[in-house]
């Protein structure tokens, strides 16, 4: 803040100050060897123009006050290990530590992607041993690894539907069908590939209407995308008639498994006719999200998509572990390499630190805990769907919203309580809608406490609202102008 | 059952049950159909214990050839660089690592001002008006960089040069696929885009001219020339960067790209096999509202202090779905921020100077191998990377580099037929003259 005052800014007093306003000449915050080479001068090596003039505004700071900096920052942010964070269809699961320890092993975060592939067999070995246990977990016949996230491995997996169907002399085949409560990267993600969407309709019990996709199929279908539990963390129970549905036309049944937490050890995609997955390793598999990434986004697929995997494809042969390039149907490449290998190096420990009966323990307590909050919530908010959720459940805020307090007003009064919110707004076929995951990870106290916080909330909304509708009152920072944001974007500093 | 991340007791169990009014957890899964119903448990590797699963984990690992024992020789588009101890300690903070997009700004104001800061020194190193909050790595951004040229000039040709990383080259063609856009490779000539065949290939159907610079054989294209051909053609200038070199390279900005991307591995991201790096997106102003992925803009609260938030979402697939300008979701949050610090670390001086010292010590390794009598192909401006014409069978060259604690470079002859018996050699800044005097003395008594 004194900073500030020096430069003459007009600035609050309580402005988190930027690391460029911290920074001073002369100051700095690394170690170089010298250089043990003859000096050369720079100018007879890049000649006429290539010699940058201005440097780089960077910072010029110390290494305390690099870590002073991120530590303020780090206070200003709320991770799962500050507290609950019930984000719907993000599965923010505790992130084992031990993973963190693994990744960072000189022997897999210290190897480049083209050595001699004789000099990773052990990153390889790691590689394939996921596919293994992926295949076995979902049910198809071969996964990869390429992928870099959820929304590249759907983009993925339709490149690769679209290529079967081409293969197959299927160039009719234009639309990808998602049902209206579908995540937005399953429209996007089509459109990217060069399909049409076309939107299936939910019925009155929140599944998708058998009706409404026997007319929306035909000889032009390419593919269904579903996420079961869908969205509303309901269990798409006509799974099998939706899978001969589309099969019946000739199309490809695509699993988004976004929610998978909720179904594993109970129903495997491969089971109910899905013909590809994409997994997100940083959710059901404890990546961790690292505020908003890296993820990682493998796709399984049945044997009549194999080969058009993306290449190269990790193959075990009697002298060790090899990437296969030879392979002629492959839609190519999606990713340089082979993916987010540090993201797959700990979804791995971590399913090697669960086994078999951990992972259908997390399945079991994820949704056992889901219904439990679901049942005490029930009184106090609209539940649009009344049955067994899965790992997730969605609830409507309209009878608050009747008395003039709307979901997001509830959401942010719930970070006074030192929680995030659950996802608000989403699915888009629920009014004010609040979608709220525990996962397996949180204790009955913690559910508890966020229960009795949301039932003290619903409170406020037909007493107090405009405690509510204020809020929040404890946070660094009150709630943000976005309107001018957006209108006037300042997407950096600069120094004026 | 018992685990250390499982705070479930029986008790517990017992009593939510109740609450719910269900007798066991079975029923609770009693909408999924018999016929999908999968009994018993995943013929899975049992679970192992933390002790005895980090050795087993520890041994995998050590069968693998690390860059902290060998000497890596090895780049290509991933390097070994100089990473600051303190990046870890500030990516560790799991306040960071473990938040989720930061949707909720009153909460997440550690998150957006990092990303904020990322942002801007993106900006200042390319030369750029804007910059996102990061891609998945330099090859999908150079793609998607082709995708947002194609929709903004309404054309369907992307031309991409020869000298841009082959695996980039691949994604490129993977993504243009997709959107049915046609794909183009500009011969190289010396090691650099040849500017008379660009200028027989472009045409008024040109959406894009993709370079990289440095480009594929550590050559710094004269973009110069590329700019003039290009924006005549009305096309956009994509510029494909290694964001280290331009600690010292003018910026691609100054000299007129349109759209600027690469990776930030360099910036104290590990190797990692490969992933996960950090795609970076610059553009200029006119392209704001086409850029993919998230964008974290400055505002202020109720009482008027600074805060940030996402902004611009109208582009992103969770409000626009099947219209937004790119499917991507999930980015590289946790490694924009460990570049953020590490250009940070480094600073105006540091990164000027560690980008000096790769153009010296590449400088120094070319006269060495010249020295030797080895032909080093491409005489122009390099970065830090050169080709070296080996004169033997380079996987067998490899294995010997290897008992000599040498990782060597990169068999070109593995994506150009032409550039057989070619090695694609890196000297960064942690390379030690005893390091490149040893490989030039190895790769010497190995020749034919």
């Amino acid at each position: 803040m004194r900073l500030c005052k020096k430069w003459g800014l007009s600035v609050h007093k309580d402005n988190q100050p930027l690391i460029f306003e911290i920074t001073k000449e002369g100051r700095v915050g690394y170690s170089l060897p010298e250089l043990d080479i003859p000096e050369v001068d720079l100018t007879s090596l890049l000649p006429d123009g290539l010699l940058r003039e201005e440097l780089a505004e960077l910072p010029e700071v110390s290494e305390l006050d690099i870590m002073r900096h991120y530590t303020a920052l780090s206070k200003r942010n709320h991770g799962v290990d500050s507290g609950f964070y019930p984000l719907g269809s993000c599965t923010m699961k505790y992130n084992p530590k031990i993973n963190e320890s693994v990744a960072r092993f000189p022997g897999f975060a210290n190897i480049h992607p083209l050595q001699d592939e004789e000099t990773v067999q052990g990153a390889m070995e790691l590689m394939y041993d996921l596919q293994e246990h992926l295949i076995e977990i979902t049910g198809m016949d071969e996964v990869t690894l390429q992928p870099a996230a959820g929304a590249h491995g759907e983009w993925t997996a339709l490149m690769m539907i679209r290529a079967f169907h081409e293969a197959n002399g299927d160039t009719q085949r234009t639309k990808v069908i998602v049902p209206d409560s579908a995540h937005g990267t399953n429209p996007a993600s089509a459109t990217v590939a060069g399909f049409d969407t076309i939107t299936v309709k939910s019925d009155e019990n929140g599944l998708v209407d058998l009706e409404d996709l026997k007319r929306v199929v035909g000889d032009d279908t390419a593919a269904l995308m579903l996420t079961n539990p869908n969205t509303l963390g309901l269990f798409e129970e006509n799974i099998l008639e939706m899978a001969s549905i589309i099969h019946g036309v000739g199309g490809k049944l695509y699993y988004d498994g976004a929610n998978l937490n909720a179904v594993m050890s109970k129903a495997r995609p491969g089971d109910m006719g899905f013909d590809c997955v994409h997994l997100n390793l940083h959710k059901t598999f404890t990546g961790p999200h690292g505020g908003g990434g890296p993820g990682s986004g493998p796709v399984g697929v049945k044997k009549d998509l194999i080969p058009f995997l993306p290449k190269p494809v990790l193959v075990k042969t009697e002298e060790g572990y090899e990437f296969d390039y030879n392979r002629p149907k492959s839609i190519g490449r999606v990713k340089p390499f082979y993916g987010n290998f540090g993201i797959n190096v700990r979804a791995y420990t971590y399913i090697r630190s669960m086994g078999p009966d951990g992972l259908k323990a997390i399945t079991e307590y994820a949704v056992l805990n889901a219904n439990y909050m679901m049942r005490r919530l029930q009184p106090h908010f609209d539940l649009p769907y009344d049955r067994h959720c899965k790992h997730e459940f969605v609830l409507s805020g309209r009878r608050q919203k009747k008395l003039g307090v709307r979901t997001l007003d509830m959401a942010k009064r719930l970070l006074d309580f030192g929680y995030h919110p659950p996802t608000i707004y989403f699915p888009l076929n629920v009014e004010e809608a609040m979608m709220i995951e525990p996962t397996e990870t949180e204790s009955k106290e913690t559910l508890d406490a966020f229960i009795d916080a949301m039932i003290q909330i619903a409170k406020e909304v037909e007493e107090t609202p405009e405690i509510v509708q204020q809020a929040p009152h404890t946070t660094v920072i009150k709630r943000l102008d976005e309107t001018k944001a957006a209108r006037t974007p300042v997407l950096r500093y600069k120094k004026d | 059952m018992k685990h250390r991340y499982l705070p479930m007791t029986e008790q517990d169990q017992k009593d939510m049950l109740d609450t719910i009014g269900v007798s066991s957890i079975d029923e609770l899964f009693s909408d999924i159909p018999e016929k999908v119903r999968f009994k018993g448990e995943y013929n899975i590797k049992p679970a192992k214990s933390e002790s005895s699963l980090l050795k087993e984990l520890s041994q995998m690992a050590a069968k693998n050839a690390d860059n902290k024992t060998y000497a890596s020789f090895l780049g290509a588009g991933v390097y070994d660089h100089y990473k600051p101890i303190i990046v870890d300690h500030v990516i560790s903070r799991s306040e960071f690592y473990t938040a989720y997009t930061p949707y909720q700004p009153e909460i997440s104001q550690g998150e957006l001002q990092a990303i904020f800061e990322f942002q801007t020194m993106i900006c200042e190193l390319t030369g750029m008006d804007l910059a996102n909050s990061s891609m998945y790595d330099g090859g999908t951004a150079l793609a998607e960089a082709g995708m947002l040229a194609a929709g903004h000039t309404k054309r369907k040709k992307l031309l991409i040069s020869g000298a841009v990383n082959p695996e980039s080259q691949d994604v490129v063609r993977m993504y243009a696929l997709g959107q049915s856009i046609e794909v183009v490779q500009i011969p190289t000539k010396d090691g650099v885009t040849d500017i008379d065949a660009l200028n027989e290939l472009i045409d008024d159907n040109t959406a894009a001219v993709l370079v990289q610079y440095p480009n594929f054989y550590g050559q710094v294209e004269d973009l110069r020339k590329v700019e003039t051909v290009t924006h005549e053609a009305k096309a956009l200038m994509v510029v494909s960067s290694n964001p280290l070199s331009l600690g010292i390279l003018t910026s691609p900005g100054k000299l007129g790209a349109d759209i600027v991307v690469g990776d930030a591995q360099p910036f104290g991201i590990s190797e990692s096999f490969g992933g996960p790096h950090c795609g970076y997106f610059a553009v200029t102003t006119k392209l704001m509202r086409k850029v993919p992925g998230r964008l974290v803009g400055e505002t202020t609260d109720e009482v008027g202090r600074r805060g940030f938030v996402l902004t611009l979402q109208a582009r992103e697939q969770h409000i626009r779905r099947d219209k937004a300008t790119s499917n991507i979701c999930s980015n590289q949050a946790l490694n924009a921020l460990a570049a953020s610090v590490a250009m940070t670390a480094l600073g105006k001086k540091g990164v000027q100077e560690i980008a000096t010292q790769n153009i010296l010590k590449t400088n120094y390794a070319k006269k060495a191998f010249e020295a030797q009598g080895f032909e080093v192909v491409y005489q122009g401006p390099h970065f830090n990377e050169i080709v070296v014409k080996a004169d033997t069978d380079i996987t067998v060259l490899t294995k010997e580099l290897l008992k000599k604690g040498i990782i060597g470079g990169f068999d070109l002859g593995k994506v150009d037929d032409k550039l057989a018996g070619h090695v694609l050699i890196a000297v960064t800044e942690q390379r030690t003259k005893e390091e490149i005097d040893a490989l030039v003395q190895e790769m010497g008594s190995f020749r034919a």
